[in-house]
Order: structure tokens, then sequence, then C-alpha cells
């Protein structure tokens, strides 16, 4: 199944903006950043479809997950 | 006497005089500084009732006690005074240089009063007071004005003034320091300019006393610490400033298109911090004794200078469908020349964009470049006209509310208290609703900024759908919010700081012995003194409300789809919690706990 990824901030650096990628059914948010070489402790803010996310939820095809380091302003 | 230097100037502009009173440590104490004690200082002296740009509505610039020391962001100052675009207390903060130069002349603040009969600025180095003729910089803007003082006043000055907008009393208009700088909202410019005050230049060469420099330094070492590693203050803010939010907020479906019509923007990326970062960022440009560095100097074109903030990106980006950052940068530009607020320049134009839309707008009221959303052109040219008042400006420099109530349609103003609302849609972030229809100075999301816990999961993450412990929250970052205001710091350091570190370092800088509670309680006392001057200024608690678009009509698509802001299932535990009564008015119980 296809999971599309967007990348913000310094999480862009040697990955680039937006992945595309297929997955085996049942992969979760934490095994799609540890592919990515993402430390779990860069990862501040996880959306799924723009709504809170899991790093063990369960991803449906055509899901978007959406991960961004620890950003913030005002 | 520590952290403050007990004296004040008051500037008589009537009467030309300017005179230096003492200051009471015990009053100073009480109210921290800043906001607290400046409003403290305005409820005293002033009438709630002043028409807000009479020569009886009085102005104060005022530091706190860690202005101008070395604790980090230790450059902050408030402009207190009635507003002329709400009706309610105004304190508009700022950062750059000027707060803390105004500390080493050896004041705590400035009041002042009445209204001189021609252009004046005040010139203040040290102990020399001055009160001069403005006229030659009459009718320039931000930096014209700065760089023409610069040439008459004591070297290594700080300049802060009022651009063609405050003189022309727009209600928007800003009080500008260090040319992009900004006391940005709720119009204190306009009080600036009601007076015929064109600037207040300021050097000083005293150094601020602390009640115990060693245990400050810990103080200090422990917080940039704090900072440092927290990824906001330490990453995040350093390497995209404020704009890296317009990802976020979009992602999230909150981020106001077209005058709220929309919640996420297609152009968001094309408007990112990152996009900013990559193409027209020149160069950091921090505040005074700043570790984070957020502030950003730009170059577009033949035009450079500070910013912009995320703030401003939306107002002109999202909210006006202009995904074009060049052009955002020239809007912003032209918001300091000019001298106004660009959250309600950028969201008055998104709002005459929509009175166009729906056909509201004669082409004979427009004298200009078209008002349609998604114009790059638009943005920047009515701007200006709107600092200069030209033409449909000239309405439009009065904001989105009175604008839109000219054309018999004030509820596409999407303000509270006639004050436009910032870059959070409340419908997707239902907490932020209840925090912008509180704030005693209209809409606002710097007076309980319920993104970080709601979307930025600081200090923890809440999920901004749900009702549940949004009052609880909203109160305490409201109280916490007054305290940092008043302190002299940034409320930046609060993604790294708790109410413990700001009560050590205020412990170590004034010689007092305030807990994490105390902070919370000085806080709450400053709030509520707010209430009670906005309550008698005639501002009803039928107020606390958002605009009937954000209440009653869904988002229509993307992830926050089908929302709209429960306000009225929040605000009532919220007055609860307040001590307010049903009726949002403070009860004599709670005021006498507060020692108001």
């Amino acid at each position: 199944m296809e999971v599309k990824i967007r990348l913000f901030a310094t999480l862009r650096e040697g990955r680039g903006k937006v992945l595309s990628k297929d997955f085996e059914a049942g992969v979760t948010p934490g095994l799609i950043i540890e592919d990515l070489g993402i430390p779990e402790e860069e990862v501040a803010i996880l959306l799924v479809n723009g709504r809170d996310g899991d790093l063990e939820q369960a991803l449906e095809d055509g899901d978007v997950v959406s991960i961004f380091p620890p950003v913030g302003g005002g | 006497m520590y952290g403050y230097h007990g004296k004040y100037l008051r500037i008589n502009l009537t009467e030309g005089t300017c005179k230096v009173e003492n200051l009471d440590l015990e009053l100073a104490k009480k109210w921290v500084g800043g906001r607290g004690l400046g409003t403290k200082f305005f409820v005293d002296e002033v009438d709630p009732l002043v028409d807000a740009l009479s020569p009886e509505n009085k102005l104060i610039a005022v530091t706190g006690p860690m202005t101008g020391t070395t604790a980090p962001t230790g450059g902050r100052y408030m402009v207190v005074t009635k507003s002329p675009l709400t009706g309610t207390i105004a304190s508009s903060n700022s950062g750059g240089y000027w707060g803390a130069e105004l500390k080493f002349a050896g004041y705590d603040m400035i009041i002042v009063e009445g209204k001189s009969d021609k252009p004046v600025y005040v010139m203040i180095e040290d102990e020399k007071v001055e009160i001069r003729d403005a006229s030659h910089v009459w009718g320039k803007v931000t930096s014209d004005t700065t760089r023409t003082l610069m040439k008459e006043i004591p070297e290594k000055s700080r300049v802060m003034t009022i651009g063609p907008a405050g003189e022309k009393q727009s209600l928007m208009a800003a009080v500008m320091n260090e040319e992009s700088r900004a006391a940005g909202r709720s119009g204190v410019g306009a009080v600036m300019g009601s007076k015929n005050l064109k600037a207040v230049t300021v050097r000083g060469t005293k150094k601020v006393a602390v009640a115990n420099e060693e245990e400050l330094k810990e103080v200090i070492k422990t917080c940039n610490t704090k900072i440092r590693e927290n990824g906001v203050t330490g990453q995040g803010l350093p390497a995209y400033g404020t704009a890296v939010l317009v990802n976020i907020i979009n992602e999230n479906g909150a981020f106001p298109v077209n005058n709220f019509q929309s919640s996420q923007f297609p152009g968001a990326e094309n408007i990112s911090g990152e996009l900013l970062a990559e193409k027209y960022l020149v160069k950091k440009d921090p505040c005074y004794r700043c570790p984070i560095a957020c502030g950003r100097y730009t170059k577009v074109d033949d035009i450079e200078g500070g910013g912009p903030e995320y703030e401003t990106i939306w107002a002109f980006g999202g909210d006006c469908g202009v995904d074009d950052m060049g052009a955002i940068i020239k809007a912003n530009y032209w918001c300091n020349e000019m001298g106004l607020d660009t959250i309600s320049t950028g969201t008055t134009i998104a709002a005459a964009m929509e009175l166009n839309q729906k056909g509201l707008l004669k082409d004979e009221n427009l004298g200009g470049v078209p008002l349609e959303f998604g114009s790059a052109e638009a943005i920047v040219e009515w701007t200006k006209k709107i600092g200069m008042r030209e033409g449909l400006g000239d309405k439009m420099a009065d904001g989105s509310y009175r604008l839109c109530d000219a054309f018999g349609v004030p509820e596409l103003s999407m303000s509270v208290k006639k004050q436009e609302l910032p870059a959070y849609d409340p419908r997707g972030i239902q907490g932020q609703g209840l925090s912008y229809a509180t704030s005693n100075r209209g809409g606002c999301h710097v007076r309980g900024y319920m993104i970080s816990p709601e979307i930025l999961g600081l200090p923890e993450k809440l999920d901004r759908f749900a009702l549940e412990d949004k009052a609880p929250w909203t109160k305490i970052f409201q109280d916490f919010t007054a305290f940092i205001d008043s302190s002299g710091l940034c409320l930046f350091t609060s993604f790294a700081m708790g109410a413990p570190d700001y009560a050590a370092m205020f412990n170590a800088i004034v010689g007092a012995e305030l807990d994490g509670n105390g902070v919370l309680e000085a806080g709450e006392r400053i709030y509520n003194l707010e209430r009670v001057f906005n309550l008698a200024a005639g501002i009803t608690p039928a107020e606390d409300t958002l605009p009937k678009r954000l209440l009653e009509d869904e988002i229509p698509e993307g992830p926050s789809k089908g929302l709209v802001n429960q306000l009225s299932k929040m605000l009532p535990e919220y007055y609860e919690l307040r001590g307010w009564g049903t009726d949002g008015v403070p009860s004599k119980e709670r005021k006498d706990q507060l020692g108001l």
C-alpha cells in the first residue's frame, strides 16, 4: 500500500519534502521514521491526515503522514 | 533598589514639562513591571471612559525589572494606553533595544500626558530630557525618521517612532523602534499621533543594579541551558523564525484562508518558513541579549528589512489568498515604514477583498488595484494606501470592523472586540477560541497562547478538538503570560522556562521571595485589573465572543472539516474558575483575594 510522507523544517535535509512509498499492510508511523533514519526524539509533531497521530497506529492505503521536528513560534 | 531604578519620567506635552518622579518599590513588586505596573498606573490615573484619541488619554512606555539586565531576552517594554481600536486597556509589547536603553538612562518608564500643539519628539540622554520640534520629520516614514533623528541626537541612541499611519491616527497604527520592531497591536501608534508626539529617542549609560549577582548568574546559566536544549527555542526558532508555523498550522487545517472562508491553503509551501530561509533570508536579526534570535532580516528586489513574522505571512498570505512570498515581504516592509500593525492591516485587506467578492464594493470606491483574493499587487498597494489614508484606504485604516460595519456587514470582520484575529482558526483549535474571546485586548494570540499545548504539545499535548480542560489551561496560560509580559522578558522564553524559573529570576534581580504559584497569582491580579478596567470602560461580557462565522459556519474542507468553535460550552467553566460569576464580572471576594 502507498503512504505519502510529508517532512518539514530540518527533517527535509537529505530526505526531501514529500515521499510516496510502498509499505506492507500494518505499517506504522514508528516504522516509517525508523525507515527514514529519523531519531524518535526528533519527532515533535506527528499528524496522520492532518489529525494527531500515534507512532503505533496502523496506517491505511493513501494515508498522509506529516512529521515535524520541535518547532514553534507565534 | 534592585531591578527597578525607582524613577520614572512624566512628560506633559500640553505644558511642555518633563518631571522625574519616584516609583514606590512595594507597588512595583506587587505589579511586577511592564504590562502589570503600566496598567496599574494607567487605571489609577485615567478615567476608563476617556476618548482614546483625546489629550486626556495617557501613553505609558514601561519596562520590567528584568529589562536591561543580563537576563536572556531582557529587552522588552510595553506600551500601555486605552486602545482607540477596541476601547479596552491596551498593552502592546516590543523587543529590539529601546526598552533596555530606557533602563540604561535610569528610568523604569515614561508617562506621556496631554497633547502638544505642534509635532514634537522627546530626546532622553540620561538626566537630560528635552521636548524638541519634530516638524522636519512629521510625514516621514519610519526608516527616514529614525535616520534623520540619529543625526541630531546622541550617538548610540535608540529611536521609537510612529510612521505616517500613526500621525493620521489609523486605528491599526503601531509604535516602531529600531525601524522594524513594533509594539504593533491595538492602535497604540494612533494615541502617540493624537498627541503630536512623533518619537522618543533614548540613550543611557547606567547599569541596572540587581539584588544578588551570584544567584542571578546561576539562574541565567540554568535558563540559558533550558533555552538551548529546548527544541523550539534552541533549534526551530533560530533556524526558521516564527514562519516555521505556516506548514504546521496549515497541515492541521487551521490556517485561515480568504478571510476565514476556509482553513487549508494550497499555496502554503510557497509562503513557508522553509522557503523564507531558502530564498529570502539575509541574516538573523536578534533583539537585546537574545539567545534565540528568531528575528529575520530579508531582502527581495530593492527592498530589505526586518521580518516577516508568521502572523504577517498569514495575514497577507493565506488570509488574502496570496502565495507570493516576495509580495508579502514587501507588504511587511511597508507596514514597518508606515508604522502599521501587520496582523490588522493584512486581515483588513482580506475583509475588503471579501466585501468586493460579495459585490459590496463599487468600482468608484476602489481607486486602485482591484481588491481580489490572490492579488499579490493588491496587498502591497493597499498597505500603502491604508498608511496614507488614500481612497478606500481611509476607511480601511480604522480596521476591519469599522470598514465592514460601514458596508452594513460587521459580521464579515473576523475580530473580537473590534481587534482582528490572528493566524489560527479557532474552529479547529477549540481552546484558542476561548482565549481569543476572553483576551483583555480583543482578538489576540499572545494573551494566552493555547497553540502551545493544542498544536505544539508544549508543555504537554492536548486534543485540539476536545472541550474539557480548555478552561483551566486557558486561565493558566493567560495568567502566566501576564507575568512574563510584566517581567521584561520575551514570551518565547516560556517554551523552555516554567513559572519557577521566572520566580527565581525575579528573586535574584529584585530581591523578593516569589515561587511559581506567586508568579501565577501576580499574573492573575494583572488579568483581573485589566478586566475591571474594561468593564468600567463599557466593554460588556457579551463581547466575550467570536465572529458569527466561527461559531456557526463549519470549516468546509481539510482535516478540521465540519467543525465550529463551541465557545458556549467552555465559557461558563472559565468564568467560574476566574471567580467572575455567571455574569462574567469579577466577584468582590476574588478581587479581595488578589488585593485589587
